[in-house]
């Protein structure tokens, strides 16, 4: 636990110790923003809500959560300081859970930094807060399933661009795995119920469930299980591909 | 008392090379031990495992009684490790970087300044605290990797190439302060450099080809050198008649003429390494040859390096 927390400073302060953690809350701020603007129609809808605002985040996250994932294990094999960091008296786990947390910190800080949008709405309108609160929830959840999945993927390489390149691919495939795009390749041949199984992992599926209303457990829940689930692949990978 | 170090049977494959093969060896309270051999041998593989990163494919080691695979971070504790290469996080300094090992290893408040400072002291880092470890040069790295090994002020140091990339000065600094430090702990120093056996170890063994071929004092080492006992006689003139004569000795196997940096001289081997400078002078003097130098060689132990490992 206090290795935990040691560790997950640590991490954390590194994020801002380069450039990289301002230059990724300006541009996620910036997209966010330019995409529920321009994209999303956030003024002329008309109606006092995040709607627009949330739904792009999927598909920022697609792009910016891997470029903080990519870094938290492969720089350290890249570098060497993975023998460094493993030989200190910590059990792995307490090196996983706190690198990821560093990380999750991190994308929660520039998604608190959004409260702007949150301010704005509520001067412009009486939009429903709970509605707003449980939206901003669903997103953390999604950015710490995400940040999971990139950073047990960065444990398998010694290198930031391809940890980035797989986790977005792999990303990709879990947001869109109950669109057409995947459910009409395996429709014509798979069982039904494996259909079913595949479309249960989309993030869209879930993420919109919690924006259009109150946060749903099963949907939070679901969050929580892939997190869970890729946090212990990444304690396996490291121990696995830490000597190669 | 125990070894603070056992080693039984370590061996460790990835894929179908075998890095290293069943090497034991024990390392007591007060023992330096040089690791030696060539590039690719298995020391820092077996450093590897003895610290706790890689796990053996056969056999343990035991830190202070700790199994490395059963109770690893009881052994990890034991334990100060400066990896090869001496890695550290090149955008923290070597501050906030030792003040994270510090807290890691679970010191806080007074006692981890205190720690902090011992080991800047010791390993003379004051001067560049504050500076990002990336900007360092080769020099400072390392002693910032030996500084975040001593902090806990270990049982067990493991150090591999720890005078790697150092100016002579700062080698010398190194091997004194690993001497200092020697008689309550017990250190492995990984090498390929053989005066550091000679300066710092009061063990030394060889490892090629992932087999330990040898493990003895530095001295026993050299003593199995063709130049151990060995006398050096620096003619003016009549070398060759000199030669013949003295391989008459009964003492005497070979004469080898040599010209190096010291200028031309008869090199007199003795059979069996026994002593023949008491032939040697006898000789000299009888024959009264223009002499102007006369010594007994040292066992050099880069040729029982080559003997062992290229055998």
């Amino acid at each position: 636990m206090r290795a935990t927390v040691v560790i997950f400073r640590r991490e954390l302060a590194s994020y801002f110790a380069t450039p990289l953690a301002y230059v990724f809350i300006v541009i996620f701020l910036a997209m966010a923003g330019a995409l529920a603007f321009f994209v999303g129609n956030f003024f002329d809808r008309g109606q006092a809500d995040l709607q627009p605002f949330f739904s792009f985040h999927p598909w920022l996250y697609l792009i910016l959560i891997p470029a903080l994932a990519m870094r938290l294990w492969a720089e350290e094999r890249k570098s060497g300081t993975i023998e460094l960091f493993l030989t200190l008296p910590i059990p792995v786990e307490a090196a996983v859970i706190g690198k990821f947390l560093a990380a999750w910190a991190f994308a929660g800080i520039a998604l608190a930094l959004t409260f702007p949008f949150w301010i704005t709405v509520n001067v412009l309108g009486s939009p429903d807060n709970g509605v707003v609160a449980a939206s901003y929830v669903g997103s953390l959840l999604m950015a710490g399933a995400f940040l999971a999945i990139g950073a047990a993927l960065s444990a398998l390489t010694k290198n930031q661009v391809i940890a980035f390149v797989v986790t977005a691919a792999a990303c990709f495939l879990f947001t869109v795995s109950g669109s057409p795009i995947v459910l009409g390749f395996l429709t014509p041949w798979a069982p039904t119920a494996l259909v079913g199984f595949v479309a249960s992992f989309s993030f869209l599926t879930h993420f919109n469930s919690i924006i259009r209303g109150v946060i749903e457990l099963p949907d939070a829940v679901f969050f929580i299980s892939v997190i869970a689930l890729f946090l212990y692949a990444n304690a396996v990978f490291v121990e696995l591909k830490k000597a190669d | 008392m125990n070894p603070m170090i056992e080693v039984r049977g370590l061996s460790r494959r990835f894929g179908p090379i075998i890095a290293v093969d069943g090497v034991s060896f024990d390392v007591r309270q007060g023992e330096v031990l040089g690791f030696l051999g060539p590039n690719g041998a298995g020391k820092s593989t077996t450093m590897k495992m003895i610290t706790g990163f890689l796990a053996p494919t056969a056999g343990t080691a035991r830190i202070c009684g700790a199994d490395v695979v059963a109770r690893p971070i009881e052994a990890k504790r034991h334990i100060g490790y400066l990896p090869e290469g001496a890695p550290a996080y090149p955008d923290m300094t070597p501050a906030s970087f030792l003040r994270f090992v510090a807290e890691i290893r679970g010191f806080k408040g007074d006692e981890m300044k205190r720690r902090i400072e011992l080991a800047v002291a010791r390993t003379s880092l004051a001067s560049v605290m504050e500076q990002p470890i990336e900007t360092l040069s080769k020099g400072f790295k390392r002693r910032v990797g030996l500084a975040q090994a001593l902090l806990h002020d270990p049982d067990v140091l493991v150090l591999d190439e720890p005078t790697d990339g150092l100016d002579p000065n700062q080698k010398h600094e190194v091997r004194t302060l690993i001497k200092a430090l020697a008689p309550g702990k017990a250190i492995v120093i990984s090498t390929h450099l053989l005066d550091e056996v000679d300066a710092v170890c009061t063990r030394a063994v060889i490892i090629s080809g992932g087999r330990l071929l040898a493990d003895a004092k530095p001295d026993e080492l050299a003593a199995r050198s063709r130049h151990h006992n060995a006398v050096r006689v620096a003619l003016e003139d009549g070398m060759d008649a000199a030669a013949v004569a003295l391989r008459r000795l009964p003492g005497v196997a070979a004469v080898e003429e040599v010209a190096d940096g010291e200028g031309a001289a008869l090199l007199v081997f003795p059979r069996d390494g026994r002593a023949i400078i008491g032939e040697v002078t006898d000789l000299v003097r009888t024959a009264g040859w223009p002499v102007h130098g006369l010594r007994v060689e040292r066992g050099r132990l880069d040729d029982v390096f080559r003997a062992i490992t290229a055998g």
